[in-house]
Formats: C-alpha cells, structure tokens, sequence
C-alpha cells in the first residue's frame, strides 16, 4: 500500500521490527501505525463487527492505530516511532488493559 | 514541577509561543504528542533531507528556522508525551512511555492544531482508505508513497499540495474525483499569492492536465462508494447516469480542517459556530485568552488559518499570557510594534477565499452508512434515535453509544449533530457538540497506578 523512497533494491532497510513475531523492515522517522500499512496481517478487528481495520488519520484522532507496542495495549501507534527491535502485536479491541 | 505556562502543542503556534515567552524570562514546558518538534506541517522537518525535503517544498523547509530556534528556546520540551486531563487552578495530567505524571501550571496555552475533517461515506471504514493529511505524515515520517492505483477524493488545497509533492518523487496517481464546487481546482491553483512555490505549482498543473485528458479527473459526481473484500479494491461512484467502476488499491480523502476542540470543550469553555466552515471553536479575546482565566488557545486550534497565522497567534497569546501573569505591563506596545496585527491579517488574507471556494460538504448520507467508526453505529441508527428524543447529540450517545469509543467522538461528533439538525429540521448552529468529559484521552489502570507512586514520592 506504501513503500519509503529509501528503500532500493540492494539497500537496507534502517532497522528491523516484529510485527505479530514477523521480521519487518522499517525506517527511521516512521511510526508504528506506519509499519500496520504495510505488515501483511497487521489489521486490527473492530468491536463490534469483528471487521478489519487500517490507521486512519496517523495524527492521533481516529484510534483505528490501537495495538500492543513492547506489551503495552492500547497505544496509539500512530505516536510511536519505530526502534529496532520493537515488537508490535495487534490487539483486537480498544478495552483490553494493559497485561 | 510547577510551571509558569505549559504549552500544548509544538507547532508553528506552539513553538512561537514558548520562544517569546521564554524571551519574557517565563518559565515554559512544551508537551508535544510527536517524538519531534514542528506540528504537522513541519513534521520531520529536522530529519528529513534530499529529494524528500526538496519535495515537500519551500514553506516545509522554513520550519527548520522555528524548531531550531524553539530547542535553543530554555522552554522545557516534553515529546511523545500526552495531555490526558487538565484542571482549573492548572493541574495537567500526561503521560509519556506507559507512565503517567502531573505537573502544574500559573497558565495553560492550547496550540494543539487542526484535525482533517471527517466526512463518512460508503466503505470509509475499509483497509485502503485514510485521509490525504495520514498520507503526508507518512511521506513526512518515513518517506513513504502509496502503491498501485492511488486514487484521491476531496477538496482543499492539501489534496493538490500533496499530489504535487507524490509527483516530484515520481510517485504515481491514477486519478482525482474533485468534490469541490466549481470552479474548483483549477481556480485554486491560478489564484495569485496562494501558490509561492512555482515548481510545486506547475507540476500540479501538469498534472491536473495530465488527468483531464485521460479522463481521470471526475467532477460532478456523487454517491461515491469504497468496496473490497477486507480491503480496498474498487471504487464506485455514480456521474449523471452512469455507474462507473474503477481498481483502486488507496484511497485518500480529504474535506478540510476544523479546530481541536476536544480540551476547551471538556473545560467547559464557551464556543462559537463557523458557520463558514461548520466548525466549534473557543471564543477568544484579543489575546487568545478563553472564557476560562489563564486558559489561552493560540493557531489552528483557535480557528483555521494556516501555519503563518498560527505563528503570529502564538506570538501574540505569548504577550497575552505574559500580561495575564502581570510580568509584562508593555504587552500592547509590543504587539503594536512588533506589528503583529497587521502581519496577521495579511496572512489570514487568502482565508476568506477558500471558505468560499471549499465549503463544507453536505452530500445526504445514505441509511447504511458507518458514522461512529469505533462503536460502528449508522447514519439510519442515529436518524432513528434523533427523531424520538430532544434535538441533543448526547441522547444519540446515551442511546446507541456514538462517541463513546476511544476517539471519544473526534471522528463522529460533526456528523451526528448535522443529523440531529436534519431530523429536527433545525440549522447546525442551533445543535451542539457532544459533551466532553475527562479523560481526553483512554488511560490503562497501570498509568494510573503508576501516577499514585509518583505523588507519593
Ligand atoms: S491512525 Fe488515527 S489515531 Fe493513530
């Protein structure tokens, strides 16, 4: 759905995240919820209708970006930047407390 | 920690706020929700370098100035920190990495910007579809473009400002439905003095062209639907008499901005209608000071005007703040001299104009249609509640739960009052807004937990 201008063939990504314990590249700069768009399975289920959602608005108003960010639920990932290493997991349903 | 003033909000306002305030010898924190100063206009401007920085354009590259001169300011910067509750008196709740802490201030200054506004319609929910502002911050953040067939619906200068920028990083397009009235678009980007980056603008022009001749830019259209199975895969909208049909991988949406109301609402702060741009905003002083004493909103947040007004805003609530804390008996010379008046109403000069030229939409919105995305509640549920009970968004809410997910009516609240205003046949501004209570943001039980340790200590 999006891809960084810096990533060329033969180049490397800035650093590696885990996205539902799959090795994902990212970039500096970037933002959780900017990895969701593109992690294959990265969807976060609504409430109410168990349909699949994507980040919104990526400026912290729609909450469409919930998910668990190093074992902290219910963070906006769209807040967050990238660190490597990060392990992101999605989380299905805005109610659950952090573990 | 006690502060003279806590500033919400390191954008243009937020920023020009903290450096004069800081220049009056004021003690300020700056709590910012991003990792890095700028707001959203000017996010990453520190980072980003090269072709992305050349692309984004002249007036992204002027932030540099203003972040630089706000870091060497003295203002205490709190980043990826946010605001959860603020008290009269002035307590302000935050939380930053999982932890939650207060801090106190003599004043407060909301710079807290703008939001996109939403404007839902069929399949807005779908993976695929966001805003054209969520597509930018993406290209600001990480430099990313969106893939495959991009197709972008909407009105407002960002959509052009953002294609153009897509373009001058050989990113693709398929197309345009152009929402706006006529004349539209192509009005927009003739008009003198709107456009001073002329690069920037003469590819926004080819590309309109580009579009016209393919027949991708569709004007005159309605009922445009998103449909896919899990995500985005077609775009349906209806043009005369036709049903016309289209692949489409992305779609980005944008309606305009309206103001963050969300914290001088939940303060109880008196509000006025845009009837202009259908929009709540804080009734503010000559100073930005709010009906609540010390409670000061400068930029966006007070009113869409764009970057250059915010600054001057923040520039001029500084002094105000500054005379409120009694440190500063010359602020009315120094507005006067510093011109601050007259620099902002030729930057707010233009606004008039695209009020006019983009009004707020005001397509019917069909039975089905999702209007609170987090407890997915219809426009037809909302109809329904409506037509039984007093002409109140807050008995949709009590009745269906509209607003009270986790974006606490941020995406719904507009909607649901024009609805209400529709089944009771009533103007907009004769409807209000959704109570807002505190939290303002959700908290977990362990940031509260984590607050108890901290005032102990
Ligand atoms: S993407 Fe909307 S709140 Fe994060």
């Amino acid at each position: 759905m999006f891809k960084s201008v810096h990533d060329k063939p033969g180049k490397a990504s800035d650093m590696t995240v885990f996205v539902n314990g799959a090795e994902t590249a990212a970039w500096n700069g970037e933002t959780v919820a900017s990895v969701l768009l593109r992690a294959p399975g990265a969807e976060r289920r609504s409430t109410v209708s168990g349909e699949p959602r994507l980040p919104y608005c990526q400026m912290g108003v729609c909450f469409e970006c919930l998910v668990i960010v190093d074992g902290v639920a219910s963070t906006q990932g769209c807040l967050v930047p990238v660190a490597p290493g990060m392990r992101i997991e999605s989380q299905h349903g805005p109610r659950e407390i952090s573990k | 920690m006690t502060y003279d003033v806590v500033v919400i909000g390191a954008g243009p306002a937020g920023m020009s706020a903290a450096i004069q305030l800081r220049k009056a010898g004021i003690a300020v924190a700056a709590v910012d929700e991003q990792a890095a100063p700028g707001g959203q206009i000017w996010r990453g401007v520190e980072r980003n370098a090269g072709p992305v920085s050349a692309a984004l354009g002249a007036d992204y590259q002027k932030g540099a100035t203003l972040v630089e001169a706000f870091r060497d300011s003295g203002a205490e910067y709190l980043p990826a920190t946010q605001v959860w509750q603020i008290e009269e008196g002035w307590n302000l709740f935050l939380t930053s990495e999982g932890k939650a802490r207060r801090i106190k201030a003599r004043a407060v200054l909301l710079a807290n910007g703008a939001q996109e506004r939403p404007v839902p319609f069929p399949g807005w929910t779908l993976p695929g579809v966001m805003t054209v502002g969520a597509a930018q911050i993406l290209l600001k953040s990480g430099g990313m473009l969106p893939e495959g067939e991009v197709w972008i619906a909407g009105a407002g200068p960002l959509p052009l400002l953002y294609a153009t920028q897509v373009l001058g990083l050989e990113g693709r397009i398929a197309g345009f439905l152009d929402t706006s009235k006529r004349p539209g678009l192509a009005a927009l980007s003739s008009l003198p003095g709107a456009w001073r980056d002329i690069p920037g603008l003469l590819k926004g022009v080819r590309w309109l062209w580009d579009l016209k001749r393919s027949g991708r830019m569709v004007r005159g259209f309605s009922d445009l639907h998103a449909e896919g199975e899990g995500r985005l895969q077609h775009l349906q909208w209806r043009a005369g008499n036709e049903q016309r049909k289209v692949r489409a991988d992305v779609l980005l949406v944008h309606e305009g901005v309206v103001p963050r109301i969300h914290e001088t609402m939940a303060l109880g702060c008196v509000h006025d209608w845009n009837s202009d741009q259908n929009y709540f905003s804080a009734r503010l002083d000559q100073w930005g000071e709010t009906s609540r004493p010390g409670l000061f909103v400068a930029g966006d947040a007070g009113g869409i005007g764009g970057w250059l007004a915010a600054t001057l805003s923040g520039e001029i609530a500084a002094l105000g703040i500054a005379r409120y804390l009694g440190g500063s008996p010359d602020a009315d010379s120094l507005r006067r001299e510093a011109g601050l008046d007259e620099r902002l109403s030729r930057a707010r000069a233009l606004r008039p104009f695209l009020d006019a030229l983009y009004p707020p939409p005001a397509e019917h919105l069909a039975d089905e249609v999702v209007v609170c995305r987090c407890e997915e509640v219809t426009a037809g549920q909302i109809r329904a509640v409506a037509k039984v009970s007093a002409p109140d968004p807050n008995a949709v809410k009590a009745a269906t739960r509209c607003g009270m997910g986790p974006c606490q009516g941020r995406q719904c609240g507009y909607t649901v009052q024009a609805l209400v205003a529709e089944v009771h046949g009533l103007p907009l501004a004769d409807v209000s807004f959704f109570n807002i209570r505190p939290p303002l943001k959700p908290v977990t039980l362990g940031e509260i937990a984590a607050l108890g340790d901290l005032e102990e200590a």
